[in-house]
């Protein structure tokens, strides 16, 4: 009897409570293991996604990985083999577990199959959920599809192994761009070395490439010295620091902005220009 | 074999392996019978069809969806919810197919006469929903879609498998040594979603007691045996929401003591 008095007795209520706190604290404890492989599981930045996607915090929220959008591209009428009479790959791809992207997402890898930018866009019409937004390739005035309009990312060119800045004759990637003459020009120059030849050399418009990649796709070089980024990697950001004076629309930039947002003083500027220019790099 | 004694296990498989199939069949041919995937279908190329659960964790992450997609997750609820209870997971979900293998080779294997009782909840799928829907929330991504082995499996059919097959072996694994129907009748979220949408479903199995002989061979393949607690003892219907209406009880009884009829509210 003495021994069963010292064990400690167990109310119902101190039960309930005990089973509160086991399962909230299962709850957590799975819930911030599940979240921490959630955070990990979202997509490198290097993706590029499907015409018309939404920023990509937004496209990851929306997305809800049914494919519909890769299906239509790789179905879609212009994309059957002439001689097999199959389906050719898609541009687009469903991520899987594997790659460095949110699995179930499409992205593609131009370098692979580039985007093709069909007039009639049928990967972004067949999406359901709205992560591709089909507002943001629709022309406001006359209310059509505009293939310009879309926005996968942006062509960069690497001056050191595109074999046209040493100034051997290529054009490939000017002649593979859809939008040829505007989102790549070719930029003549004097070839110095030879005095009688001229450089050719491939110059992207980032207002008006798309970021389809057929260019990059075309590259001759071993590794596409023509690139596509996405724009957020690929652009840097002047800050409301500096102005193009002599242009309104750079005005409009920092003038539309509220007064508050706008940002002219930073940690860097606490010192004078010529007080930590002159004082050299510090390590 | 008797075709009695396998016609509910053979139907589910036409079921589940034709899906797969129609969905395969619109990547790769472009049929328009079914397109997409078990997330967001298409059915004939028009009527919209999506997966409440993931629908309702895009939603916990703070963002609007499509119409098309609103509407798809009410038609999959409604039509479970009034016909198939959680007919989804036994005669949809092709992961099924997959812990039904683990499921019979434990049978096989004698692994369930020789390890312990399984030690987890079966309730445990309905935190799993509440803990998606949080984390969904906190992170910005719907968080069972990217670590579901049922889209995992789907997509891999339809677009091509990738190292996301390691997660579907592991569920086998864990299915056949670790416990008894561990990831269907016990962890998977979307189980519990199915669950709650078809609790009141008109189509369920009946019990007649008077014709049973106590034989217990429905217990014995039963994925989800709590809810045949009545067997023996009452007639009635399997009215527990965790019932899969997978039939497997009703192939298996040869004393015509259950089969499928239809619950009548109103009486």
């Amino acid at each position: 009897m003495k021994e069963k008095d010292k064990k400690p007795q167990i109310s119902d209520r101190r039960r309930f409570f005990t089973d509160i706190a086991y399962s909230a604290g299962m709850g957590v404890m799975g819930g911030l293991l599940w979240a921490g492989y959630a955070d990990k599981a979202k997509s490198s930045t290097l993706t590029l996604r499907p015409p018309a996607a939404l920023t990509e915090e937004d496209f990851l929220r929306k997305c809800i990985k049914c494919g519909l959008c890769a299906e239509a591209c790789t179905t879609r009428p212009n994309n059957i083999d002439k001689e097999t009479g199959e389906f050719k790959p898609g541009t687009l791809i469903m991520a899987k577990a594997q790659d460095d992207v949110t699995i179930g997402t499409p992205y593609f890898i131009p370098r692979d199959v580039p985007c093709y930018m069909c007039d009639d866009i049928p990967c972004v019409t067949a999406c359901p959920s709205g992560a591709l937004d089909v507002d943001l390739v629709t022309n406001s005035e006359s209310g059509e599809l505009d293939f310009k309009m879309m926005d996968m990312g942006l062509a960069v060119v690497d001056p050191n192994s595109c074999i046209a800045f040493w100034g051997i004759q290529c054009d490939a990637c000017y002649r593979a761009c859809p939008l040829m003459d505007d989102a790549i020009k070719l930029v003549y120059g004097r070839n110095e070395r030879t005095g009688k030849h001229a450089f050719l050399k491939p110059e992207v418009n980032m207002d008006t490439c798309t970021g389809c990649g057929l260019c990059e796709k075309a590259c001759v070089t071993e590794k596409a010295a023509i690139f596509i980024l996405p724009r957020e990697i690929a652009l840097g950001k002047p800050g409301d620091h500096y102005v193009k004076g002599w242009d309104k629309k750079d005005q409009q930039r920092v003038g539309n902005r509220k007064e508050e947002e706008i940002i002219t003083h930073d940690e860097r500027s606490a010192k004078k220009p010529e007080d930590y220019l002159n004082s050299g790099v510090e390590y | 074999m008797k075709w009695s004694n396998i016609k509910y296990l053979v139907l589910r498989r036409v079921v589940q392996i034709g899906l797969l199939f129609l969905y395969f069949a619109a990547n790769a041919w472009g049929w328009k019978i079914l397109s997409g995937d078990l997330s967001t279908s298409l059915l004939f190329g028009k009527i919209p069809l999506s997966d409440p659960f993931a629908v309702l964790q895009i939603l916990a992450t703070g963002v609007t969806l499509g119409v098309n997609v609103i509407v798809g997750a009410l038609i999959i609820s409604l039509f479970y919810g009034i016909v198939g209870g959680r007919a989804f997971c036994s005669w949809v979900c092709p992961v099924n197919m997959v812990t039904d293998l683990a499921n019979w080779l434990r049978r096989k294997l004698l692994i369930d006469k020789t390890t312990r009782k399984t030690w987890l909840s079966r309730n445990l799928r309905y935190y799993m929903v509440v803990i998606s829907l949080a984390v969904s929330a906190v992170v910005g991504l719907a968080a069972f879609e990217v670590l579901s082995p049922i889209t995992i499996l789907n997509r891999g059919v339809i677009f091509g498998f990738g190292s996301g097959v390691g997660l579907l072996v592991a569920i086998f694994l864990f299915d056949l040594f670790v416990a008894k129907n561990g990831w269907c009748g016990h962890i998977c979220p979307l189980g519990g979603v199915h669950s709650i949408i078809g609790k009141r479903s008109l189509i369920r199995v009946k019990h007649d007691k008077d014709n049973c002989t106590l034989c217990m061979k429905c217990k014995d393949v039963c994925p989800e045996v709590q809810v045949l607690g009545m067997i023996g003892k009452k007639s009635e219907f399997v009215s527990k929401a965790e019932c899969t209406n997978c039939g497997r009880c009703v192939d298996v009884c040869d004393d015509e003591a259950l089969g499928f009829e239809l619950r009548n509210f109103l009486k």
